[in-house]
């Protein structure tokens, strides 16, 4: 199984497009018709967040209802032919009255679990154990890309705090337990695509960049072995059909940029980098 | 209020004018006079009014519109001359005509081979002007000559250093720059990419604000070597505003020894080469700031 990472390099730390080309990788899957497993951030499961509950199925672990639920109308609309073509393998009982059998189809789990936002963490829990045990099989057997941005998030700390004031560990949510999981290296027919991030993460010195870094040692060692993929700024030619796209677009009015000289300022003021020319270029 | 091209109409039409009324009369369009217009106007639109301004008129329009200057200043908004925001500027440039400068008191000295008080100089330039007022002074023109000098054109005593090379034969050139207490220096590359790094970290990341890039900009894009050159940076002290401002002056001081004569004046006369003299004022005591009083009570 293939597990890549897109990390900043030394020039582009920051805005040198590392979310873009996940969204990029995300999309060629997904033309393929492979199953897109995409989290936009992991770092919004592990700050700021409202509600956490203690979880039913486990005693120490917490849930986190709006994410999960949030997550699952994602994943339903990214994903639609899939819901129901995908049966499950187990029977998931949720309350004394509620259960899902055998056989089901995966669409119906997943609207119980955006119906039911009590128990969506643990939704969310059970349909990536479907998923990871139905991926390389055989019969009816389709591709997994798991998509995480801001990895780095999962191995870190959190913000958030129990009753008592004591800070909760990663481990003990749900959520990021079960996505840990998924990252690890014991299943097959599928891949791992993800993005490092210092713009989100939690008590990161600003010019961390490598993954040993960001990730920790915990991190590292469970995402061993994987492919670091250095995303660096604009090379000449990319640069050259941003700039072709922006004029199309029309984003940029004014004459003096059409000229080689605008486009040699274009290119001092934002050194190459993406994010910094898009904010050059964009009006208002 | 009346623009060149409305008055160029209206002369255009005066003779376009004037040849009808000839020919109305009967008379030859090339040999009309302003007399015979007035006679002819008072023929065809009789008046039976006393005053003389009041009676219809057909004057060539450099006569009937008043004059007016042409517009002041360029599509910018920047005047022409120098002393526009005096209100009178042909006045005061009138006033202004210098052809030379007197004797400075130490020149003076110098011709005379004797020590010259203050008061003895000022009672010399007394008589010289005193001198020049009256009539017939060119007489004594070659006198008054000898204690004038005329004054120097070209103030741009920049002493611009000659270009290092360094291993690889490559030129680079050292220049630092002050601005309201932040120091900056700044090693200029020649036949580089234009990569620039500031105390080590890349100046996207120093200077995340777009202004403080811009000033950065200024001197290379003046002198259009955007590309052109490597800069390795260093600057320490107040914040990011009079740091950029310190790297500016630096930049362009460091430029001089690659440029000519005179783009080294263009560089002058844009204030590349001016380091800013402002600084903090001073916190006076009884006021809150250096302008900024208490808050008045009326009791």
């Amino acid at each position: 199984m293939l597990v890549l990472t897109l990390t900043g390099c030394v020039d582009g730390v920051k805005g040198s497009g590392k979310t873009m080309s996940l969204c990029h990788a995300v999309h060629y899957c997904s033309k393929q018709g492979w199953l897109v497993l995409h989290i936009p951030d992991a770092h919004l499961w592990v700050k700021n967040c409202k509600e956490l509950l203690p979880s039913s199925y486990h005693a120490s672990r917490f849930d986190q209802p709006i994410q999960a639920s949030n997550w699952l109308r994602n994943f339903r609309t990214t994903n639609e032919h899939f819901l129901s073509k995908i049966k499950l393998r187990q029977r998931y009982v949720w309350t004394k009255r509620e259960s899902t059998e055998e056989g089901r189809p995966l669409g119906e789990l997943v609207d119980m679990g955006v119906s039911r936002v009590k128990s969506s963490s643990d939704v969310v829990g059970a349909v990536l154990k479907e998923l990871r045990l139905q991926a390389g099989g055989t019969e009816g057997g389709f591709r997994l890309a798991v998509a995480v941005d801001g990895v780095n998030g999962l191995w870190g700390r959190t913000t958030l705090k129990k009753e008592d004031k004591s800070p909760v560990a990663p481990e003990e949510l749900t959520l990021v337990h079960n996505l840990r999981k998924m990252i690890n290296n014991d299943w097959c027919g599928g891949a791992v695509i993800a993005t490092l991030s210092q713009t989100g993460s939690l008590y990161a010195p600003s010019s961390a960049y490598l993954p040993q870094e960001l990730l920790g040692e915990e991190g590292f060692d469970s995402m061993d072995p994987f492919i670091p993929v250095p995303v660096s700024l604009y090379s000449e030619k990319e640069f050259e059909s941003c700039y072709l796209y922006y004029l199309d677009r029309h984003w940029l009015q004014h004459p003096h940029s059409q000229t080689e000289e605008g486009k040699k300022e274009l290119i001092f003021l934002s050194n190459r980098n993406p994010s910094v020319l898009e904010r050059l270029c964009a009006f208002l | 209020k009346f623009s060149e091209e409305f008055i160029k109409k209206q002369v255009e039409e005066f003779n376009i004018g004037k040849r009808h009324l000839a020919n109305m009369m009967g008379e030859d369009p090339e040999t009309f006079t302003q007399g015979d217009i007035n006679r002819s106007i008072a023929y065809l639109f009789p008046s039976g009014l006393f005053d003389k301004k009041a009676k219809p008129l057909m004057k060539h329009p450099d006569e009937v519109f008043p004059k007016q200057r042409a517009v002041q200043w360029g599509a910018d908004g920047r005047p022409f001359h120098f002393l526009f925001y005096t209100g009178k500027q042909s006045y005061y440039s009138l006033m202004h005509v210098s052809t030379g400068r007197w004797l400075l008191k130490e020149e003076l000295e110098e011709l005379l081979v004797e020590t010259i008080s203050e008061h003895d100089y000022a009672r010399f330039i007394q008589l010289m002007e005193r001198l020049l007022s009256l009539p017939y002074c060119s007489v004594e023109e070659d006198f008054v000559q000898r204690y004038r000098r005329q004054l120097e054109i070209q103030s741009s005593k920049q002493q611009v250093q000659p270009l290092q090379y360094d291993q690889h034969g490559v030129a680079y050139s050292t220049g630092d720059g002050r601005r309201k207490t932040a120091t900056g220096t700044v090693l200029l590359r020649d036949s580089g990419s234009g990569s620039i790094s500031i105390n080590g970290t890349n100046y996207v990341h120093y200077f995340p604000v777009l202004q403080d890039r811009e000033q950065l900009m200024f001197p290379l894009h003046f002198m259009e070597v955007l590309g052109r050159f490597d800069m390795q940076c260093s600057v320490s002290g107040g914040g990011h505003s009079s740091q950029a401002g310190a790297l500016r002056l630096a930049i362009s001081r460091a430029m001089l020894s690659f440029l000519s004569e005179g783009q080294v004046e263009t560089m002058r006369q844009a204030g590349l080469l001016t380091p800013d003299p402002r600084i903090k004022e001073r916190k006076k005591p009884g006021q809150e700031g250096a302008r900024r009083k208490f808050t008045w009570k009326k009791r």
